[in-house]
């Protein structure tokens, strides 16, 4: 029935228009606060950035000098003082390292996920265990082995540690990815009788691939930025990206813009991997257990 | 207490053996039946990264346990013997070590804490539509990505540093003199790039959360007339418990392993006043050579993170499961 509802109830057109206009008004002030927020938190990439592009007089004043010429010196300085072997060093550890672990751990995660073996739970637990084991206790066994085995200052003990240091990461990830993949798709595949291996290479490792990728991307960050190991067992010879930084941290008052460069050169390759797979990086952090 | 945790357990290990049973069920055949070379032929593709990791990980922790009940100084030349439980005893006098695992505890809970709820409030104001989000959200992650070595120096030297550094600048702005931040407040210096470092990944995972969210029980919240407050309260946050507590589990998992920051940005003093246990460790074997000392200290260490972490390890597997 059409009876007529009392006029104080219904918001007037003025006062919706109000309402609308505060709501627009809240949302633009959030806005501002999180570009401001998000600005202060970058604030020190973005001097580190500005500062790798000074003068070292310019780096080191006080106050601090926002307004300066830019040049492109100090990188040049960075690449002439031998920065390359030391990122062809990081090269190798990192990417060789990130191979051998993805060979390693899809077929361990294929196992524990697909067709599990028994007391899946037990080696999952086992191989995540070992990331809570602290690195500093097992160093100088690692130091005193590789010094009877003369691998000391030498790529590939790096290799080896950065496979076992990334290996349970992936192997949980991976377990998570292949644990997706729909059991019907499997049985067709047995239905028309493939086998194991044509079943992992023509059916798993597509639908797979997008979480392979994410599992070689927290590898590649976690190898190229690690520090402990290369700083103990490395030298001359074999020393990787971090110990080039801390080389040139001597005398750092008049080195700042160099270091400030070296650190950019450093972390560019890994920056611009993490902007690239923003939405892979959440999975791969969270060891798959977020979508 | 004590009660719920043994309670909580067995209804994990309950829950457990379901995930378990729906595994088996995806293979389609039971556990009964399988031959002696089948269940090889499913564990063969396992053997390699379980061999690799055992030999590369659990070895040298044996090893380890070896050194720890030696007396071995590589500065004295009275050599290596055994002295059995000696160096544990020696730990329990040592007041170093106490403070060093003082700050383990403190930067571990200050930075996971801290960096959570940074994390959580930058989440929520990324957890909306406007203007440049891909930009923001970009910047925000990069703290992150940047080198933790270069992270470090940049901290110590260029945002720290008394003379020319900025955060000094700024402070100056508000009239508050320099600080000599890394030698008069080294464990606070060293939380300010920890926190800096980890509150992205802490506001990636609740950033998935929010957006995991089923949008019909928000509005069907804002209906019933719950504000925004009280949403977040009642709705939001215990949909989000998961992924706070799996962001503070991984995040404690690194952050107690800290060394690259302590190592450049205060070399774990003024004397060992923010040393950490992975630093103190480190000293001792590397600047002190003394290696079965350092041993024992490692094993001890070991003892309590397995503590820590079987109760930890059982909190994430409940997150993975409640998942399914």
């Amino acid at each position: 029935m059409l009876t007529p509802r009392p006029t104080s109830a219904a918001p007037t057109q003025g006062a919706i228009k109000g309402r609308e206009q505060r709501r627009r008004i809240n949302s633009s002030l959030l806005t501002s606060l999180t570009w401001i927020i998000a600005f202060l938190f970058f604030a020190p990439v973005l001097w580190l950035v500005m500062t790798a592009f000074k003068q070292e007089s310019d780096a080191a004043s006080s106050p601090p000098r926002f307004f300066f010429e830019p040049t492109l010196d100090q990188f040049q300085h960075v690449l002439d003082s031998g920065a390359g072997s030391y990122f062809g060093n990081s090269l190798i550890a990192t990417g060789v390292s990130t191979l051998l672990v993805i060979i390693l751990a899809v077929p361990a995660s294929y196992a524990l996920s697909i067709r599990p073996v028994k007391k899946t739970q037990d080696v999952l637990f086992f191989f995540i265990s070992t990331k809570m084991l602290p690195v500093v206790a097992v160093i100088m066994p690692i130091y005193v082995i590789a010094g009877q085995l003369k691998v000391l200052d030498n790529i590939w003990t790096l290799v080896v540690l950065y496979t076992a240091m990334n290996l349970p990461i992936a192997v949980w990830m991976m377990r998570s990815f292949f644990q997706e993949v729909p059991s019907e798709v499997l049985e067709a595949a047995s239905m028309d009788g493939a086998g194991l291996l044509k079943t992992l290479r023509i059916v798993l490792m597509p639908m797979v691939a997008p979480g392979m990728a994410a599992t070689a991307l927290i590898c590649v960050i976690f190898a190229w930025n690690e520090f402990f190991f290369a700083l103990n067992l490395t030298a001359g010879k074999a020393a990787t990206t971090p110990v080039f930084l801390v080389s040139q941290m001597t005398s750092e008052g008049l080195f700042l813009a160099k270091l400030s460069a070296a650190s950019v050169l450093a972390s560019l390759p890994v920056v611009i991997a993490g902007w690239m797979a923003q939405k892979q990086l959440v999975r791969g952090l969270s060891m798959g257990a977020v979508k | 207490m004590t009660a719920t945790l043994v309670g909580k357990h067995n209804l994990k290990q309950h829950e457990l053996k379901q995930q378990l049973l729906r595994d088996e069920g995806r293979s389609g055949r039971g556990n009964s039946g399988r031959s002696a070379a089948e269940g090889w032929r499913r564990r063969a593709p396992l053997l390699p990264a379980l061999i690799f990791t055992v030999l590369v990980t659990q070895l040298p922790f044996v090893v380890t346990l070896w050194y720890s009940l030696r007396s071995w100084n590589l500065l004295r030349t009275d050599g290596d013997i055994f002295v059995g439980l000696r160096n544990y005893a020696d730990i329990f006098l040592d007041s170093t070590f106490r403070g060093a695992a003082l700050n383990s505890v403190v930067i571990t809970l200050g930075c996971v804490f801290a960096a959570m709820v940074l994390g959580t409030f930058f989440a929520i104001l990324l957890d909306r539509s406007f203007k440049g989000r891909g930009v923001v959200r970009t910047m925000l992650i990069t703290p992150f990505l940047i080198m933790p070595v270069a992270g470090a120096t940049l901290w110590s030297v260029s945002m720290l540093n008394p003379s020319f550094g900025l955060v000094n600048w700024a402070i100056g702005l508000v009239g508050i003199g320099p600080v000599d931040w890394t030698s008069q407040y080294p464990v606070v210096s060293i939380l300010m790039a920890l926190v800096w470092q980890w509150t992205p990944f802490m506001m990636l995972l609740v950033l998935a959360g929010l957006q995991a969210q089923p949008k019909d029980v928000l509005e069907a919240a804002q209906i019933d007339g719950a504000g925004w407050g009280k949403t977040f309260v009642f709705v939001t946050l215990p949909q989000l418990r998961r992924y706070i507590e799996l962001g503070v589990l991984l995040g404690a998992i690194y952050v107690v392993n800290t060394f690259d920051q302590i190592y450049l940005m205060t070399a774990g003093g003024p004397g060992t006043a923010s040393a950490n246990l992975p630093f103190y460790i480190y000293q001792r074997a590397f600047l002190g050579f003394d290696i079965g000392q350092a041993a024992a200290m490692g094993v001890v260490v070991v003892i309590a993170t397995i503590f820590i972490a079987s109760f930890a390890l059982r909190l994430i597997f409940r997150s993975f499961d409640t998942k399914d």
